[in-house]
């Protein structure tokens, strides 16, 4: 191994060693304790724990609503990300500040607050009730309040991408022929596209985990608005710490195969785009074929 | 600058000169909602310990969720005395060998220096009508409770309508059952925890009846005022204990034994009897419950003991993964 000698930084066994030890003593450790005490139990007393008829329907109610809430911001945290970046309005500096204020705020006052406005009663609620749309105490509840817990994610990651992208990249389609339509498909969206995948992954996995905020306004009737982390929390209070485990290990599990997943998909993204790069085709190549893509 | 280092160090000063003043520290480990009844007790025990032997304390007090106390207390947290809201927690520290066998046999009346019962409290007016358990499993009745299998408040609630039905005519255990599954499915939610019931029902207002602590009836009219609602004892409600015990575990080792024990014999004293009424909690002592009647109408109570055989195995019958509440939910 004659590879260190050719780094350009020093010091990378140093830091290589410090990574390792800092990650296993944050993460490897505890995750490995855990799947330690949950192996005391057999694999099928493991499955029989998340197959049961109130787990499923915890895991059921937990993944669809992280995802749709993922989604969610997914879709709405591009465009807020875009419009910080691309535009300047008064009072920017202080909405770009407030991007951030779900991540400081106690999650249980965001649970309590967000129960009051969507309440029967409350400033919201009284407005959507009569409409139909009950949100406090339903599993449009827990969504609202995991894509309130997990908004600054996709932004955040979105930010610096858009920043890099240069608007002369942009003028240069549009004078080729490019519309604004294919502009965006062909030519932004390839450039943010692994930066908007890790942000919705980071905001997926936050609401997986997710629990101060959604036990105040899921309504955590069995079968319908009990999510898993709540589950754990019920085998804790049965003193049944190795049925929590096992609960906690399946959801591990399965979380981790899904960002692995999206991984690979982000992985597979940045090198597609790279390598249009590497191929030296210029964006502006790019633009005049979408052009042409159009003309057919 | 300099007098405020000088501020700074001189109250450093004091509160370590506090410390080494004190000749033995205790700490209380204790469920949510009793802070105000020990903020008010420790100052009342420090005075008749001083008086009595000289020796000044300090007392120290930890509060969260019972069951989270207990298990922290299992994990090492050098508790000398446990206050609980559930016999159930206590008996968990003595199945891990902390706490004596027989703890509820060390202090009189089950080791539970005060009480408090199950009430309703419905909307000013009654406007439904509510006055037993019968009329909560209505068509269109709204109750609001917390979570009846994560939290002592929500276990009560569901035991006490389980007893009741249990002594109507011809009541066994699966017509109990069939009738606190009607009640269940008349809660809209199950709220977080106790005071997230009281929440849900006083300010966002839902619901017809929540159903609580009498103690935390009168923290209701403290903070929402009494015209808003009325306080409705049914015929039949869980006379709830309050358990404590000794750690022994940690009293051996720290030599604290003689303090922790005094500290909870002296709940029963006359001084710590009216300190409990003061906190809307039934005092044991008869002469005061009848001081403090207007707080404490008589009702007709039943023990966990009596009808369910133990705390703990209410809790195996009913709250366990696979007991009657998940059956209400899990059609087998």
């Amino acid at each position: 191994m004659s590879a260190p000698s050719q780094r350009v930084l020093p010091g990378f066994g140093l830091a290589l060693g410090y990574t390792l030890v800092y990650l296993s003593l944050l993460i490897l450790l505890p995750l490995g304790g855990m799947i330690l005490k949950a192996s005391e139990l057999g694999f099928a007393q493991i499955l029989d724990i998340a197959l049961g008829e109130r787990s499923l329907a915890a895991f059921r109610v937990t993944f669809v609503s992280s995802l749709l809430a993922a989604s969610i911001n997914a879709f709405f945290g591009l465009i807020v990300a875009w419009v910080l970046v691309r535009y300047s309005f008064p009072g920017k500096r202080f909405v770009d500040a407030l991007v951030d204020l779900p991540f400081a705020l106690p999650t249980a006052v965001a649970g309590i607050t967000l129960a009051t406005l969507y309440a029967g009663n409350g400033w919201l609620g009284q407005y959507l009730e009569p409409l139909g749309f009950k949100v406090a105490y339903t599993p449009l509840g827990i969504v609202v309040a995991l894509t309130f817990v997990t908004l600054p994610f996709v932004v955040r990651t979105l930010q610096p991408v858009i920043e890099d992208i240069e608007t002369e990249v942009e003028e240069a389609a549009a004078s080729l022929g490019a519309s604004r339509w294919q502009t965006f498909v062909k030519v932004i969206f390839p450039a943010i596209g692994p930066a908007l995948l890790t942000g919705f992954a980071l905001a997926f996995a936050r609401a997986l985990g997710e629990f101060g905020s959604v036990i105040f306004i899921a309504g955590n009737i069995p079968l319908v608005s009990e999510i898993v982390p709540l589950l754990i929390i019920s085998k804790l209070e049965q003193y049944d710490v190795l049925g929590a485990t096992a609960l906690a290990v399946v959801m591990l599990a399965i979380s981790f195969v899904l960002l692995l997943v999206i991984n690979v998909l982000q992985w597979w993204a940045a090198s597609r785009h790279k390598s249009g790069h590497e191929n030296v085709e210029p964006l502006e190549v790019a633009a005049g074929k979408a052009k042409q893509g159009e003309g057919a | 600058m300099k007098s405020l280092r000088l501020t700074v160090s001189s109250l450093f000063l004091a509160l370590a000169s506090a410390t080494a003043l004190a000749d033995a520290t205790l700490l209380n480990a204790s469920y949510d909602v009793a802070r105000d009844v020990y903020k008010d007790y420790n100052p009342l025990f420090q005075k008749y310990w001083k008086a009595k032997t000289g020796e000044s304390l300090e007392l120290k007090q930890s509060h969260a969720g019972s069951t989270k106390q207990v298990r922290a207390v299992a994990d090492g947290l050098e508790a000398d005395v446990v206050t609980m809201n559930q016999a159930n927690d206590v008996e968990f520290l003595a199945d891990k060998g902390l706490v004596a066998k027989d703890w509820a046999k060390k202090f009189p009346n089950n080791a539970s220096p005060y009480t408090s019962a199950m009430v309703f409290i419905v909307r000013k007016g009654n406007p439904k009508a509510l006055k037993d358990w019968g009329d909560l499993a209505a068509a269109g009745v709204q109750v609001i409770i917390p979570h009846p299998k994560n939290t002592g408040n929500g276990r009560n609630t569901y035991l006490s309508a389980w007893a009741w039905a249990l002594r109507q005519p011809g009541g066994n255990d699966a017509k109990a059952q069939e009738f606190v599954g009607k009640l269940l499915k008349n809660a809209p939610l199950f709220a977080a925890g106790g005071r997230d019931a009281t929440t849900t029902f006083m300010q966002r207002r839902l619901g017809d009846v929540l159903i609580t602590f009498e103690s935390e009836a009168e923290m209701i009219a403290k903070e929402f005022g009494k015209g808003e609602f009325e306080v409705i004892h049914p015929s039949l409600t869980m006379q709830t204990e309050f358990p404590v015990a000794v750690v022994d575990k940690v009293v051996d080792k720290k030599g604290t034994r003689k303090q922790a024990t005094a500290y909870l014999e002296y709940l029963w004293s006359k001084e710590g009897q009216e300190n409990a009424a003061q906190n809307y909690l039934r005092p044991r002592d008869p002469e005061l419950l009848k001081k403090y009647a207007a707080f404490f109408p008589p009702v007709k109570t039943f023990t966990v003991d009596e009808v369910f055989g133990g705390a703990h195995k209410a809790f195996v019958t009913h709250f366990k993964d696979g007991g009657s509440f998940d059956q209400i939910y899990v059609a087998k």
